[in-house]
């Protein structure tokens, strides 16, 4: 199956991906590819437009090419420079979304914590309190439910279910994006699957990562699973009113935040008591002028 | 992290810079692998044989290259390299590093006949 893309096993809720009933996506692929020549060192780099499809059984099939047909008379072994990042296909998808967002005016921010963090909790309640315009895409392995949970607040929210899948990838969000009723100069929350590990190397296309990390998780997390909160450019320490109950240091949690990422903000949140939640709001909304007037002077 | 779905990303991009008909044959495939970017080399190498079946680079042998992890001291401001991500600074000692280097997952080149 094609795992980046992670067409055969996700489902966009809502959204039928029967691609052998006359749905085809073509999808442009941008690739470097070096074709070395046996005459001499030099190579060249093309951008080839590839279009492929995913058949009944997700089975990728490139349009073109005789793959497998050996010619013979070539047994010099030659050296083919490649230089692509392993992940660059989920790059340009990624890529794609951000200038796609970037085009509606949307401030986007993918919220990733490890499971149970409050990811849902929290977004329900800052949705009320923002009361604007706001859409939602949820990521999970299976179930509607937090999507549910997002529109019974009145937001627009598309369920993006991995199947097997540990992450969400930037071909996903593209989907989820062309499924999604979203306003210009909205704010966009992306809920990443509950995982501390795998999201972190993998670009949707938003401005920010939020990192969620609840008090009663320990202190040593960020510690345990530093790439995430490296990547992330705020973290929001939640449930903060269990704090009292559960012998917990938050000095000792922000210190341990800012060990592994130095430039990292913190702000403290309950989403029960909404404690925080003004500065987290006002965090957004900063942040979301500050890429306006980015593009606006550009 | 998913070091299977990593090699079938591999497996892509190997498949298409391989595709012209005069390559009969991947013989190696050189990946540069930093150190911070979270890659299991043995499940790496696991997934490689297994994923490569039935490709012009079945039986190809997997280089992996380490490329060094580096960050910025944010106690002395030193650009410095690392083994682990929770070093010391090893320059002043201090604890607050900011990787600056050494994510990187690369397809650097492939031996093919």
């Amino acid at each position: 199956m094609c795992t980046v893309c992670g067409c055969s096993g996700s489902t966009v809720e809502g959204h039928s991906h029967d691609h052998g009933a006359g749905h085809t996506h073509d999808h442009g692929h941008d690739h470097a590819h070096a074709h070395a020549h046996g005459d001499g060192h030099h190579h060249h780099h093309h951008d080839h437009g590839h279009h492929h499809h995913h058949g009944a059984h997700g089975d990728i099939h490139f349009g073109t090419g005789a793959a497998g047909v050996a010619v013979g008379n070539m047994s010099q072994e030659r050296l083919i420079e490649i230089e692509t990042g392993i992940l660059s296909e989920n790059d340009r998808y990624a890529a794609a979304n951000r200038a796609r967002l970037a085009g509606q005016g949307v401030f986007s921010v993918n919220l990733v914590s490890s499971p149970g963090s409050g990811k849902t909790t929290l977004l329900c309640a800052t949705i009320r309190a923002m009361g604007g315009d706001v859409a939602v895409i949820e990521g999970d392995q299976q179930t509607s439910n937090d999507a549910d949970r997002i529109r019974e607040t009145g937001a627009p929210a598309v369920q993006v279910n991995t199947g097997k899948g540990c992450h969400l990838d930037g071909h996903m969000v593209g989907h989820a994006l062309d499924h999604l009723h979203l306003h210009d100069d909205a704010t966009l929350f992306i809920e990443n699957v509950g995982n501390l590990v795998c999201p972190a190397a993998f670009d949707l296309g938003e401005d920010a990562k939020v990192a969620i990390l609840s008090v009663t998780e320990g202190e040593d997390k960020p510690l345990k699973y530093p790439d995430m909160f490296t990547a992330a450019r705020i973290a929001l320490l939640n449930k903060v009113d269990l704090a009292p109950h559960c012998d917990v240091d938050l000095e000792l949690y922000e210190a341990n935040l800012r060990r592994v990422n130095p430039t990292i903000e913190v702000i403290r949140v309950s989403a029960r008591t909404g404690e925080g939640l003004e500065q987290w709001i006002g965090w957004l909304r900063s942040e979301a002028a500050a890429k306006r007037l980015a593009q606006a002077a550009e | 992290m998913h070091e299977m779905s990593l090699c079938e990303g591999i497996r892509r991009v190997v498949d298409q810079a391989a595709a012209a008909p005069e390559i009969n044959r991947v013989t190696r495939v050189r990946l540069e692998i930093g150190r911070f970017a979270g890659v299991e080399k043995p499940a790496l190498e696991f997934a490689w044989e297994v994923v490569m079946r039935g490709s012009k680079a079945e039986g190809a042998a997997l280089e992996m290259i380490d490329l060094p992890g580096r960050a910025l001291c944010y106690d002395c401001m030193e650009t410095v390299e690392i083994d682990h991500r929770l070093d010391p600074c090893p320059t002043c000692g201090g604890g607050k590093l900011m990787p600056d280097g050494g994510d990187e997952m690369r397809i650097k080149d492939m031996e093919v006949i």
